[in-house]
C-alpha cells in the first residue's frame, strides 16, 4: 500500500462519485409545470456512498487482491480440468451415457410438472446449441442469424399444421429439410466472407426472416402469430382431453386411464429426449468422419485446406446446411411444445443466447455445449427473484467466464487415435 | 522429352501497375528436383501462387501433364497432383498430428454420410487404412510418438516436416516447397535435404523448390531457375548457375 496506490484509489473514488451521483443521486420529477431535477431519496444516496467507499478500498488493496486471484488462476491452469478423450476411457463414457439416459428417462416421473416443462425447454436449447456448434464451434463460421433457421422450422410446422393439418412427426423432417435448404441458400452469398463480415450478413439474414414473418400477415398471421398448433401424438394417439376430430383416439381412452394434462407434458418431454439423443448421436459421428475433420480444418486454416485439395465451398455449405437442419428440428419442436408461435420468439437475443451457449460450453465440445445449455436455461429461471438484474447477472457470468475459463466450461478434447506402435 | 510433368510459358502476373511476374517459363520433368531462386521480392512465391491456383495469372500457360490448369481453382489443381507448402507453416494447429494427416487424405477416405453414421465395415476399413498410411509417414519423419499431440505444440522443425508429410498424404506427383529450410538449424536442414532426395528417388515425385539456403539448393537441384524482379534471369544446372555472371551480380554475390 504505497502512496501512489492511495492516490489511485482517491482518483477512482472521485470518478465513481461523479459518475454515480448524477446517475443515481438525481431524479427527473414530473411536476405540473414541467420536468424538474430533484435529489433522489436517501436510500440511493447511501448506496452511492457505500459504492464509493467500496471502490476506494478495492483500489487501495488492488495489489494484494490481484495476487490472491492470480494464485487461483495459475492453480486453475495447472490442473485445468479437461475431459479425457472417449477413446481413452470407453467404460467411463459408456457409464456416463447410460447414467445420463437413465436420469433423463426417470426425471419426468419424479419431478414436478413445471420442472419437466423446463427440462423440455432446456432440451430444445441443447439441440440448438449442438446445431450451432457445428457452424461456429467446428467450422468456425460466426453465425449470428441462427435463430432464422429456428424460425423457419417452427413456422414450417405451424403453417403445415394450421393449413394442411399435417401432424408433428410428418412435419418434423420437412421442417428440418426446409431449414437446411435455407441454410444452403444463405451459405451461397456468404461463401467468400469470414469472421466479422460473415457475422453481420448472418445477423441480417436472421432479421430478414423475422421481419418477413411479421409482414406476411396472410400466411403467418403477422405479429399475432399462429396459435393452436397441435401437440405431438403417440402413433396417432392424442393427448387432449377431448378428441380433435371424430376418428382421433385419445391416449387416456386407449389405455383406459383417467385424463391428466401431465401425460402430455411428459410425452412432449420424452419426444424431446429422443430428438436430442438422435442429435447427439449424429453430430458425434459426424465429428469423427472426414467431413467433421474437414470442418475443423476449415476453421483452422482455409488456405491450407484448399492447398490439400479440399473444396472449401462444399465444406462451408455442408456446415451451414447441417447446422440449419438441427435448428429446423428444434424449431418445429418448439412450435409443437408452445402451441403458439409469433415472430417475437425469434428475435436476435435468441441467437445471442444460443451463441453464448456454444461459447460458454467450449467451442466444438458437445458435452460442454449440453452443460452450458442446461445452465443457461435453468439459471434465468432460478434467478427470477432478481428480475431486472437477471441480464446483469448473465453479463457478469459471461465476463467472469472469459477471465477464468476463456476456453469454455469443458473445452473440446481431441480424439485419440490408436496407432500401430502405440 | 515425353516425361514432361509441368510446362509453364509466358507466365505473367500483374497487380494493378505492379508487374510481379513477367514472362516466366519453367519446365519440370518426372522425378526431378527443380529450384527457383532469386532475391527477396523477386516474385518466386507469386509464381507458386499462380501455379497452384491461388492467383489467376494475368497471362501465360501452365500445362500440367499435357492439360492447361492455369484457370482452375486451387483445390482442383491440388487434386490433380500439384501440392504445395507455404512459406509460413500452415498446419491445423488445434488438431492432432494424425488428424492433420487424415484431413489431407480426405479424398481417399470414405466420405459417404450414411456409412460414417452407422460405422459400416467399409468406413472402418478406410479409416484404418488412412491411419496406417499416416503412421507410416509419421515414422518416416520421426513423429510417431507425437501422433496424438496438438500440431501447434510441436517444435518448429517438426512442424515443417509434418507439413511435408501432410502434402505427401494427398499422393501428389509434384510437390512444391516454399522455403522449407527457413528457420531450420543446420542439422535439420541436412535431414530435409535427405528427405527431399528420398521423395524423388523412392516416391517417384518431382519437387519444385523455392529456397534461400544455397548449400541445400546447389546440393540437390537437378536444375535451377533464377528469377529477378519478376523476370527470368537464367536457368541451368547448379554448376552453370554458380558461374553465371548475371546471377552472381543480382543474387549470389561474389564467392
Amino acid at each position: 500500500m504505497s502512496k501512489s496506490s492511495f492516490i489511485d484509489a482517491l482518483i477512482a473514488s472521485v470518478v465513481m462519485l461523479i459518475l454515480t451521483s448524477w446517475l443515481l443521486g438525481l431524479q427527473l420529477d414530473n411536476q405540473p409545470d414541467g420536468l424538474r431535477i430533484i435529489l433522489n431519496d436517501a436510500a440511493h444516496t447511501t448506496w452511492v456512498i457505500v459504492g464509493v467507499i467500496l471502490v476506494f478500498f478495492t483500489q487501495l488493496f488492488k495489489a494484494p487482491i490481484s495476487r490472491v486471484f492470480s494464485g487461483i488462476k495459475s492453480k486453475g491452469q495447472d490442473s485445468g480440468f479437461k475431459l479425457p478423450a472417449p477413446e481413452e476411457k470407453p467404460t467411463l463414457y459408456r457409464f456416463l451415457t447410460i447414467a445420463a439416459l437413465a436420469g433423463l428417462l426417470i426425471w419426468p416421473f419424479v419431478a414436478s410438472r413445471g420442472a419437466v416443462d423446463l427440462a423440455t425447454l432446456t432440451l430444445i436449447y441443447v439441440m440448438l446449441g449442438l446445431g450451432l456448434n457445428v457452424v461456429v464451434g467446428l467450422a468456425g463460421l460466426l453465425d449470428l442469424g441462427y435463430v432464422g433457421f429456428y424460425a423457419v422450422g417452427a413456422y414450417t410446422y405451424g403453417i403445415l399444421n394450421t393449413y394442411f393439418g399435417v401432424g408433428f412427426w410428418t412435419a418434423l423432417p420437412i421442417a428440418g429439410c426446409l431449414a437446411a435448404l435455407f441454410g444452403f441458400l444463405l451459405g451461397f452469398p456468404v461463401l467468400r466472407l469470414r469472421g466479422d463480415y460473415l457475422a453481420i450478413v448472418t445477423l441480417g439474414f436472421g432479421e430478414i426472416i423475422r421481419i418477413m414473418l411479421n409482414n406476411m400477415t396472410d400466411l403467418t398471421g403477422g405479429p399475432n402469430g399462429i396459435s393452436q398448433i397441435d401437440k405431438p401424438t403417440l402413433f396417432g394417439l392424442e393427448f387432449n382431453r377431448r378428441p380433435s376430430s371424430d376418428e382421433a383416439t385419445l391416449f387416456h381412452d386407449f389405455f383406459g386411464i383417467d385424463y391428466s394434462s401431465t401425460y402430455k407434458v411428459i410425452f412432449v418431454y420424452l419426444a424431446a429426449v429422443l430428438l436430442v439423443v438422435l442429435t447427439v448421436f449424429v453430430i458425434n459421428r459426424l465429428l469423427r468422419m472426414p467431413i467433421g475433420r474437414a470442418w475443423e480444418a476449415l476453421r483452422e486454416d482455409e488456405i491450407a485446406c484448399r492447398s490439400l485439395g479440399l473444396n472449401p465451398t462444399i465444406i462451408k455449405l455442408s456446415a451451414f446446411t447441417i447446422g440449419a437442419a438441427f435448428a429446423g428440428f428444434a424449431g418445429s419442436f418448439f412450435a409443437a411444445r408452445q402451441g403458439f408461435i409469433s415472430p417475437e420468439s425469434f428475435t436476435f437475443i435468441e441467437s445471442a443466447i444460443i451463441l453464448a451457449i456454444v461459447v460458454l460450453g467450449g467451442m466444438g465440445s458437445q458435452i460442454g455445449v449440453i452443460l452450458a445449455a442446461i445452465i443457461m436455461t435453468i439459471l434465468p429461471e432460478m434467478a427470477r427473484e432478481f428480475n431486472e438484474y437477471r441480464m446483469l447477472m448473465f453479463g457478469l457470468m459471461m465476463v467472469f467466464m472469459m477471465i477464468w475459463r476463456p476456453q469454455g466450461l469443458l473445452p473440446m478434447t481431441r480424439p485419440k487415435m490408436e496407432m500401430r506402435n502405440g | 522429352m515425353d516425361n514432361k510433368l509441368l510446362e509453364v510459358s509466358g507466365l505473367t502476373m500483374r497487380f494493378g501497375g505492379l508487374l510481379a511476374v513477367n514472362n516466366v517459363a519453367l519446365e519440370v520433368n518426372e522425378q526431378e528436383i527443380i529450384s527457383v531462386i532469386g532475391p527477396n521480392g523477386a516474385g518466386k512465391t507469386t509464381v507458386f501462387n499462380c501455379l497452384t491456383g491461388f492467383y489467376k495469372p494475368t497471362a501465360g500457360q501452365v500445362i500440367y501433364r499435357g492439360e492447361p490448369v492455369q484457370q482452375l481453382p486451387g483445390h482442383v489443381i491440388s487434386r490433380k497432383g500439384m501440392v504445395r507448402t507455404f512459406q509460413h507453416v500452415r498446419l491445423f494447429k488445434d488438431m492432432t498430428v494424425v488428424e492433420n494427416l487424415l484431413v489431407a487424405q480426405h479424398r481417399h477416405l470414405n466420405t459417404n454420410f450414411l456409412s460414417g453414421l452407422f460405422k459400416t465395415k467399409s468406413f472402418k476399413k478406410a479409416e484404418a487404412e488412412g491411419i496406417e498410411r499416416a503412421a507410416n509417414w509419421l515414422e518416416r519423419i520421426g513423429l510417431a510418438e507425437f501422433a496424438n499431440r496438438q500440431a501447434g505444440n510441436l517444435a518448429y522443425g517438426q512442424q515443417r516436416r509434418l507439413e511435408i508429410a501432410r502434402c505427401m498424404m494427398t499422393q501428389p506427383s509434384l510437390l512444391m516447397l516454399d522455403e522449407p529450410a527457413a528457420g531450420l538449424n543446420p542439422a535439420e536442414t541436412d535431414e530435409l535435404d535427405e528427405l527431399i532426395v528420398e521423395l524423388r528417388d523412392q516416391h517417384k515425385i518431382s519437387i519444385l523448390l523455392i529456397e534461400h539456403d544455397m548449400k541445400l539448393v546447389m546440393g540437390i537441384s537437378d536444375r535451377i531457375y533464377v528469377v529477378n524482379q519478376g523476370c527470368p534471369l537464367a536457368n541451368g544446372t547448379p554448376k552453370e548457375i554458380q558461374s553465371n555472371p548475371d546471377v552472381i551480380k543480382a543474387y549470389l554475390g561474389e564467392f
